[in-house]
């Protein structure tokens, strides 16, 4: 088949993404994730059945119409979701034609995948990853996302070994991410990969209205949202800047 | 011409031989592509002196305006020398004999004048009255001595808004740097030397117009003159250093400002012309950086505290009095240099010294040949500030050459080589509903425009009424000029600009500037019409008062080319429409798709429109889409409006846009690049005009109680992004209350 007619279910796109990797970035929200992350804001991109089918074709004609932004930047496209490791031919067929014009691509992702042959292939036409590191710790890992975090640590890994441009992101929950043990353990894996940016990202609840909207029940409910000081507290364990 | 003020410029080119201004920047500027660490900081003197001046803004809040002098009819020479405080000031000069005191303007209108006096408790002096009702006939006096009745029935019922016969047209800039450059006697000398060449056999109308005007220009250059003696300043002779070029500019545009009330009042393109005195001073050692910056600051201190008398009607038309004092910066030059100098950032540095302000009204000309340094800290001041707009420069070089500026927020014209004849505009939303209800208003049932058969289906079929809203454009274009022309004939006659037009060469290219109202919503109905079901409710009467949508159509703001393709049409039609007509002064028309604020006003006079739009409900700001139909992110936006085409609307496309510093990155190092990254793509896509907003906390707070204004004001929470106006109010005041965390 050719990559212009593989098909793919996305949630949305957004023309300005300027957080999502370096430059101004090209941004594909994908449906469908295998996670159930408790402070999920993106709690309507779980349904793989849901979001609407686009070919390659019909997702690079949208990209190209930003082009004069994304070289003007140095930025690129991002692959975001939902999680986009779950429709892995739309991926390789879409990073396959970008790489023919010449753009930048990015894939924001758990990593919670064994590395098939498939993903090999794909790491392999992805220029940056943002990796999504739930949490270092495994049990809070799997209460907050009902998945262990071991095959992600393993993924950082193996896109280390292929000396991929990666950043890490952590969203910081007050009392169940941000644990100073957690993250001094953190901070030893990070040195083992070479990181080009770290972040937190604040834990807050804009999302919460999203699941209401479902009708499926907000677990973390009243918890607070993460502060300036929050963040500043967990990147002075974390020795950042 | 030499003067021993002109020690050590290059004198190449023709600029000592005649008046060129631009010859004498292209001679002696010198470029800057560095960053902005050598700026200063701002002086005890000037933080003094606008510490008093804060002080009486807050009075002037309190009371509306501080005060008016209801006797004396501003002029040029009419006000005693004026001071806010003699010691602190670096560069003097009020435009009445008291700071912030307002003058009364009346060659434009008596009764606007009564009117806004009686608005804030004041009486205009009966003299002053009996003079311009029993003697003295005024521009408003004559534009409703000629007006017709179909002009007079667009006017009443909005289909024509905004129009400059009660007000002053503004919208034109004297190259106020002539005064510098030259001195005055110069100038005079040169205007002469014009009344020789008008000397002609043939005395026609044109050639004793032009007489009389040059007669009055004459005059009031005489009268410049004599307002800086009253500040101890002898103007006649040019500039002799930055400290004099930067009082002797001021005092120029300064005689314009107490001579008219216009509508904008712009500055030109100033800064690196002054760059050159100050670079030379600085050469020689006779003053510092600091002093450099100060006299920035002081002259920016000026402008600051322009102020009109405006009836409260006014102000519901253009918010917040404005007085658009624009100053243009940046820009290439035609020979491939950069027209930054250290100036264009001593002025951005204003923001910084000073804090932000409206006014001057700073705008960017963009090239993606700017140097890098300048760039970012264009960037930099924007996020910072939301006090900066940007225009393509790559784009209006080409018919403009590189000594061109912006008037009030989109005109571009060359400077003392171009005026515009201020049109205001035409609402083409309501323009729309006329076609469908056969010439009758939809608000009031009258019948406005002459009679024709309405639409009477029950749902509107697209070429039907894309053949009646053609007619009815016909229609609108017609009168349009017909009210331009008696407004500009008349403002030409009883309230000329004489010493803004004797700031010009005598032969000059004239525009007619006209310009759209309702663009987007006009648009997204016609793509209703096309690609949904528009049903018609119309009342007992058979008005067509309301509309249905059934279904979902393609709108404007999405990088749609489906409904994209109908908002090019509509601007080459209507342009192709204004230009089959003879226009006053055989002006060249062009058009504008720009309502500053007056979006809501006009809205506010509109009825329902086919694009589900409600009666009464403003429109969208200038060429943007209707509020939160683009949907598509920030950049789609961007794309719908660039493709707008520029040729068909050289009097400017606005677009005003607002993001969040968390939407354009994490670090200020990020959101400068991207911005940067932003402003480079928006151009070379060809848009033309850009408002920069980046929120801060009080911009949040005024968007919750105004969500209208902030159609795309988007905020970036990891990983996703949500509209703002599209939070529940108690989300808005967590996301603001956590705002205000980081700003402690």
């Amino acid at each position: 088949m050719d990559n212009e007619n593989v098909t793919g279910k996305i949630h949305s796109f957004e023309s300005l993404g300027a957080v999502d990797g370096p430059g101004i970035r090209f941004v594909v929200f994908m449906q469908g994730c295998h996670l159930k992350c408790k402070y999920c804001q993106n709690r309507d991109t779980w349904d793989i059945n849901l979001g609407e089918q686009y070919t390659v074709k019909q997702v690079v004609e949208k990209i190209m119409r930003y082009k004069n932004y994304i070289v003007a930047s140095n930025g690129g496209v991002t692959l975001s979701g939902g999680e986009p490791l779950l429709q892995q031919d739309f991926v390789i067929s879409l990073f396959q034609e970008l790489k023919k014009q010449n753009i930048s691509t990015c894939l924001d992702t758990s990593g919670m995948f064994t590395i098939t042959d498939k993903i090999k292939q794909i790491v392999d036409l992805t220029d940056i990853f943002l990796l999504d590191i739930k949490c270092i710790n495994d049990e809070t890992c799997k209460w907050l996302t009902g998945s262990s975090n071991k095959l992600e640590l393993e993924f950082a890994k193996y896109i280390n070994e292929k000396n991929k441009r990666i950043w890490i992101r952590q969203v910081l929950v007050p009392g169940i991410t941000d644990k100073e043990e957690d993250l001094l353990k953190l901070k030893d894996f990070l040195k083992t990969i070479k990181v080009e940016k770290f972040e937190f990202l604040p834990y807050h609840d804009l999302g919460k209205y999203k699941w209401e909207k479902l009708g499926v029940p907000y677990e973390l409910g009243d918890l607070r949202v993460a502060s300036n000081e929050d963040v500043k507290r967990a990147e002075e364990i974390m020795e950042i800047k | 011409m030499d003067f021993k003020q002109w020690d050590n410029f290059n004198k190449q080119g023709e600029w000592t031989k005649e008046i060129d201004v631009r010859g004498f920047i292209q001679a002696n500027y010198t470029p800057y592509d560095g960053d902005e660490s050598f700026l200063a900081n701002v002086t005890e003197k000037s933080t003094k002196l606008w510490n008093k001046i804060q002080d009486l803004y807050k009075a002037e809040r309190e009371k509306g305006v501080l005060d008016v002098d209801t006797k004396t009819p501003s002029g040029i020479n009419r006000y005693e020398a004026g001071y806010v405080d003699k010691d602190l000031e670096t560069i003097v000069g009020l435009q009445t004999d008291s700071p912030l005191k307002r003058a009364i303007m009346p060659n434009g209108g008596i009764r606007i004048v009564e009117k806004s006096c009686e608005s804030y408790g004041y009486k205009v002096d009966p003299e002053v009255e009996y003079v311009y009702h029993e003697l003295r006939k005024t521009h408003n006096d004559g534009v409703f001595a000629v007006y017709t009745p179909d002009i007079r029935r667009a006017r009443s019922s909005h289909l024509l808004t905004g129009l400059p016969d009660g007000y002053g047209r503004g919208r034109i800039i004297g190259d106020y740097r002539r005064v510098a450059l030259y001195g005055v006697d110069v100038l005079i000398a040169e205007k002469q030397d014009e009344l020789n060449i008008l000397d002609t056999d043939e005395f026609t109308e044109e050639v004793i117009r032009d007489r009389e005007e040059i007669h009055d220009q004459i005059d009031a250059l005489n009268q410049l003159k004599l307002m800086a003696e009253k500040y101890r300043f002898d103007i006649s002779k040019p500039a002799q250093n930055a400290h004099e070029a930067f009082q002797w500019t001021y005092f120029a545009y300064l005689g314009a400002i107490k001579d008219q009330n216009g509508a904008a009042m712009s500055l030109g393109r100033v800064s690196t012309f002054l760059d050159i005195y100050v670079e030379r001073d600085l050469k020689n050692g006779t003053i510092t950086e600091e002093f450099a910056q100060e006299l920035m600051d002081q002259f920016v201190l000026k402008l600051r505290m322009v102020r009109f008398l405006r009836a409260p009607e006014y102000n519901a038309l253009f918010s917040g009095d404005p007085v658009w004092v624009t100053e243009s910066i940046g820009g290439m030059g035609i020979d491939g240099r950069t027209l930054v100098t250290k100036n264009s950032f001593r002025l951005l540095h204003t923001l910084e010294n000073l804090g932000p302000a409206p006014e001057p009204n700073i705008t960017v000309l963009w090239s993606k040949n700017l140097p890098e340094g300048f760039k970012k800290y264009c960037a930099k001041i924007s996020i910072a500030t939301s006090s900066i707009q940007y225009e393509n420069d790559d784009l209006m070089r080409i018919t403009l050459g590189d000594d061109y500026g912006i008037a009030c927020c989109v005109s571009a014209m060359k400077i003392g080589k171009q005026m515009q004849f201020f049109g205001a505009r035409a609402n083409l939303a309501k323009t729309l509903l006329y076609a469908i209800n056969g010439g009758r208003d939809e608000m009031s049932g009258k019948q406005v425009a002459p009679k024709f058969e309405p639409i009477t289906s029950e749902y509107l079929n697209y070429d039907e009424v894309i053949e009646k809203f053609d007619q009815m454009m016909d229609y609108v274009a017609k009168i349009y000029i017909k009210a331009l022309n008696a407004i500009h004939y008349m403002h030409d006659k009883y309230s000329y600009e004489a010493l803004e037009m004797a700031l010009h060469d005598r032969k000059i290219r004239r525009t007619m500037a006209c310009g759209i109202a309702g663009f987007s919503v006009a648009v997204d109905s016609l793509s209703a019409i096309k690609y949904a079901k528009v049903k018609v409710i119309r009342n007992d009467d058979g008005l067509a008062v309301d509309y249905e949508v059934e279904g979902d159509f393609p709108k404007f703001g999405n990088d749609d080319d489906r409904v994209d393709e109908i908002a090019v049409n509509l601007v080459k039609t209507f342009m192709k429409k204004i230009e089959r007509h003879q226009m006053y002064r055989n002006a060249d028309p062009t058009l504008s798709i720009l309502t500053i604020t007056s979006n809501v006003v006009y809205g506010k006079n509109t009825g329902s429109t086919p694009d589900g739009r409600k009666a009464g409900v403003a429109f969208a700001p200038g060429a943007n889409p209707m509020h939160g139909r683009d949907s598509s992110g920030a950049l789609a936006s961007m794309n719908s409006i660039a493709k707008l085409p520029y040729e068909y609307s050289e009097d400017g496309i606005s677009y005003t846009f607002a993001i969040t510093p968390s939407t354009l990155g994490h670090s200020e190092e990020e959101r400068v690049n991207n911005l940067t990254s932003m402003l480079d793509g928006y151009f070379m896509q060809t848009g033309h005009h850009i408002n920069v907003n980046v929120f801060d906390r009080s911009l949040l707070i005024d968007a919750m109680n105004h969500p209208e204004n902030y159609p795309n004001l988007t905020i970036r929470v990891s990983g996703y992004a949500v509209n703002f106006v599209k939070l529940t109010r108690e989300q808005q005041e967590e996301v603001i209350a956590r705002t205000i965390q980081e700003k402690i």
